[in-house]
């Protein structure tokens, strides 16, 4: 009666990321059921969401029973308490022990024990929003040109985003002159000018305020920066408003690669907390949204700003006001993407959405779930979700193995950004071609989602 | 409001119905019927061009979808669904009177059954065919169908829900499965085979394939109406004990079938709703067998004649195997309470619904005993499952809106200047989707003695009862249309 190809996944908790889950995978070819005990909430996902809906505590086998974890191929358990997650998981996995099951653990208490907490309770994957926000905040600090920075094959390419001003020499010059200004092979997958994405050609003329995606191997990334005009300046001292969870794990980083670190934080006991786990850690008690403070403590001879409270408002006007003293990099962590379009004309530098890329890690782990062969290896999604980058591994099934690219024809707004010859790595042109083990890159722009490579050719 | 995006929806659903005129027209034409090839040949250009244009000229809808705009979208679809499925009674001249064909098609669509036709054998065969299939089509819902077969558009989202809330009876509306499209197939593909079985055990009773079909049609859209002059009395007894069992088939809601496929049997046996429709049935049959068995010739055909029915009142299908408005009068108050009551939600019945009233009986009682105890606190349950109290809410306004527009309808009906009796159950048997009534539109008599005035209420009766009275009262809501 019914075809039965669809995974069934089950998302527990409908907060930030349950939601932003919710919505992401229910526009793609899947079952989903979610639980959730507000039935408020979830009326409203039903009419927002092609989703079922099951009302209950998760970590009860009647409502797991419910929503059909017997039957399901994947649990992703997200509501707001760590230890429900686990539960939930582990009282699933005990009802099916085929399916899969991704928790949430941020506790950075659980931190040090995840290993084992992950082979007890039958885990296949924890994620931690705050952690992996300040993973990404650290990685766009170490180059704080990039408003955004995606890597691939192991971290020898990366996509970056580049807001290029008028100082720059490639303002005004067509794309196929950019390779001889950089100084090394680079390539422009996508550009964001206002909030058209553009899947540009050799002719295409950048201009001022455009945001351009660029695939460049990690090793070419300093010089191309130089060439092009960009001011590497590295980071000596952040300012860290916000002491909360990504604040902490953020600090961690960036103290043991011996960067100066002051948080203000408003919170006198979460201060003390922040003071006993971060001993070298300069921590001000106070609140962010009071310029004197910040001027006293030195803004305007820091090197960057990062805005981690848990209001999006605040965050906002205080990168604002970091922008508006001088700091040359500001990242502002925003919960609500939403407004995206608004904070867009703000010019607030980068935005971090721990939700988002957590729902990101789970969207590429569902989809290598979703078909094992041919899988993508990583997928993020560029210039505000309207292109993808997706990483694939040619294996025998692939078509036009050995062909140059410029004989193959690939569907409308796709192009291959990179090609990864066992190690080595090429930013491919006409002449380019993918061999069987190699992997490939490619940014779609398009609305159909690419499972496999083969799904590329026309 | 989009009314761009409503257009478009529109447009889809009159190039459906346009298709499903085909069989009707392949049929006039292999019987020669001149005057129905020429109705259904203009119907269909006619629909097919209406629904293009709309297609056409709202092409670029932006993709926002809200309760509002599914309400109105539904009513909008069954205006012009009845108004482009009256064209080929109109334009054949089978029906003069376009109020009329209005009448016809209206009734046939929201599954009522009650006609205007005099003389039913007259018809040609193409339009007696589409006549019951309006039936078939109404019964399961149209959208639900266009759902079905519509190609998941991603960025839709849950836009559909709107539509099938809209659409589908009974006070809480929900899906089977994770997936829009997959529910509403679940829910057409029950429909169809369960359709098919009418259809083969009415073959094996030895009746023609057309009459089958027709028949069939007109039960599993739970509708009624009969291709004969005397509906099914004409047929063989074990016709019409066929027709009695999948009338209750039809009646049932349609996720206890879906159980049973999924193998969760005893789900079904603890369906308090499935219960009381049940216990109304068998309690009802006994009573009336009881109490018209003299007038029989033996205890058996009382007993048949009782259960049809019942099945076809409660139902709300509206077949007749014999005058009930010749019988007793405690019959026929048990008649007139079944046709109330009507059949189960989530089936293809209409009426109140079992459903509804199992919350209202609950609610009552609840309130009664507060009155004693007003500090006490309780939940309602049905089914083991706590029902919420927004749900108890909604199903206090419905009743009190099917009140008022019974009462509100009746007092209009009645300057045509019938008895009282056919006044109430005229609207009572149009509102509930049944057919026939009592008295003066009784099961063999009909509705053409109606005014025109009286004739339009009676259709938006139709219209309201079919769609749950909230989509159509939206309508006449300013707020509605105010804001773009």
């Amino acid at each position: 009666m019914e075809e039965d190809n669809a995974m069934k996944i089950i998302i527990a908790g409908n907060g930030k990321v349950g939601a932003m889950l919710t919505k992401q995978l229910s526009s793609e070819e899947y079952d989903i059921t979610l639980i959730d005990s507000d039935v408020e909430i979830l009326e409203e996902v039903e009419e927002q969401c092609d989703v079922m809906t099951v009302n209950g505590n998760c970590a009860c086998m009647d409502v797991l029973e419910n929503a059909g974890a017997r039957n399901a191929d994947l649990l992703i358990a997200v509501t707001g308490e760590d230890e429900v997650n686990l539960l939930c998981c582990h009282t699933a996995h005990n009802m099916n022990t085929r399916l899969h099951t991704i928790a949430r653990v941020r506790n950075p208490e659980y931190m040090k024990q995840i290993f084992e907490m992950r082979r007890t309770y039958g885990l296949s994957m924890t994620i931690n929003p705050e952690k992996q926000a300040a993973v990404e905040i650290y990685r766009l600090l170490k180059y704080p040109v990039f408003l955004k920075r995606d890597t691939f094959a192991k971290g020898r390419v990366e996509i970056v985003e580049l807001e290029v001003s008028k100082e720059q020499k490639m303002c005004g010059r067509p794309l196929k002159e950019l390779e001889s200004i950089a100084g090394c092979k680079i390539l422009v997958c996508s550009v964001l000018r206002g909030d058209d994405t553009i899947t540009p050609d050799g002719g295409f003329i950048p201009k001022e305020g455009d945001k351009l995606f660029v695939t460049a191997s990690s090793a070419n990334l300093s010089i191309m920066l130089k060439n092009l005009g960009y001011i590497t300046q590295k980071i000596k001292r952040v300012i860290i408003c916000g002491g909360g969870r990504v604040s902490y794990y953020l600090a961690q980083q960036l103290i043991n690669n011996s960067i100066s670190v002051t948080i203000v934080e408003r919170n006198y006991d979460r201060c003390v907390k922040l003071s006993t786990l971060l001993p070298k850690a300069n921590v001000i008690h106070g609140d962010a949204t009071n310029e004197f403070l910040l001027k006293s403590e030195g803004i305007e001879s820091s090197d960057a700003v990062v805005t981690t409270t848990g209001l999006d408002e605040l965050n906002v006007i205080v990168s604002l006001f970091g922008k508006s003293c001088g700091v040359p990099k500001v990242i502002t962590k925003i919960s609500r993407l939403e407004n995206n379009s608004i904070l867009d004309q703000m010019s607030l530098g980068s935005i971090i959405s721990p939700k988002k890329l957590s729902s990101d890690t789970i969207v590429r782990y569902v989809r290598a779930l979703r078909n094992k062969e041919g899988a993508a290896m990583s997928v993020h999604s560029i210039a505000n979700d309207q292109a993808e980058a997706v990483e694939f591994i040619v294996d025998d099934k692939t078509k036009n193995c050995g062909t140059p690219l410029r004989e193959i024809k690939l569907k409308k707004n796709i192009l291959i950004v990179c090609i990864n010859h066992k190690g080595v790595t090429e930013i491919p042109n006409g002449d380019s071609v993918f061999n069987k083990d190699d992997t490939v890159i490619i940014v779609t722009g398009s609305d159909d989602v690419i499972y496999q490579l083969n799904d590329i050719f026309q | 409001m989009n009314y761009k995006i409503i257009g478009k929806f529109v447009g889809k659903i009159l190039l459906v119905e346009a298709i499903f005129m085909l069989p009707a027209l392949f049929i006039s034409i292999s019987k020669g019927e001149n005057n129905s090839i020429f109705g259904f040949s203009c119907s269909i250009i006619v629909t097919t061009l209406l629904g293009l244009s709309l297609m056409l000229g709202c092409k670029n809808a932006k993709k926002v979808f809200y309760a509002k705009e599914g309400m109105v979208c539904v009513a909008i679809s069954w205006f012009l669904l009845s108004f482009a499925g009256a064209f080929p009674f109109y334009i054949s001249e089978e029906i003069p009177l376009f109020i009329d064909a209005l009448f016809e098609t209206v009734s046939g669509f929201t599954t009522t059954g009650a006609s205007i036709l005099l003389e039913v054998e007259e018809l040609p065969m193409g339009l007696l065919y589409w006549r019951s299939f309006t039936h078939w089509l109404g019964g399961m819902g149209v959208l639900v169908f266009v759902l079905a077969i519509a190609n998941g558009d991603k960025s839709r989202g849950g836009f559909a829900m709107h539509l099938l809330r809209a659409e589908s009876p009974g006070p809480k509306v929900g899906k089977l499965v994770p997936k829009m499209k997959t529910t509403a197939e679940i829910l057409y593909a029950m429909y169809i085979a369960l359709t098919i079985l009418n259809v083969i055990f009415l073959l094996l009773g030895g009746m023609p394939l057309f009459d089958s079909l027709c028949t069939a049609f007109g039960t599993a859209g739970t509708g009624g109406f009969g291709i004969k002059n005397d509906s099914i009395a004409g047929y063989s007894p074990y016709i019409q004990n066929v027709c009695t069992v999948f009338m209750l088939l039809f009646g049932v809601n349609f996720s206890c079938y879906y159980f049973i496929f999924i193998g969760n049997i005893k789900a079904i046996f603890k369906d308090e709703e499935l219960r009381l429709y049940l216990g109304l049935v068998i309690s009802s049959i006994v009573c009336i067998t009881w109490n018209i068995y003299k007038s029989y010739n033996d205890f058996g055909e009382a007993l048949r004649h009782a259960a049809f029915q019942v099945a076809s009142i409660i139902t709300t299908t509206g077949f007749a195997t014999t005058d009930f408005d010749l019988w007793p009068s405690f019959s026929k108050t048990i008649l007139l309470f079944l046709m109330v009551v009507g059949a189960c939600a989530g089936s293809t019945g209409g009426g109140f619904k079992c459903g509804r009233a199992l919350l209202v009986f609950k609610n009552l009682k609840r309130n009664i005993k507060h009155s004693l105890h007003s500090k006490s606190v309780e939940v309602i349950r049905v089914n083991n499952h706590v029902i919420e109290e927004k749900v108890l809410e909604t199903t206090n306004a419905y009743l009190a809106a099917y009140v008022f527009i019974i009462l509100a309808s009746v007092i209009i009906v009645s300057l045509d200047n019938f008895s009282v009796t056919t006044n109430i159950t005229a609207v009572l048997a149009t509102f509930n989707n049944i057919g026939p009534g009592l008295e003066a539109v009784g099961p063999t008599c009909n509705f053409a003695g109606f005014g025109d005035i009286s004739k339009l209420v009676l259709i938006l009766d139709m219209l309201a009862g079919r769609l749950e009275i909230f989509p159509i009262m939206v309508l006449f809501l300013r707020s509605t249309w105010r804001y773009k």
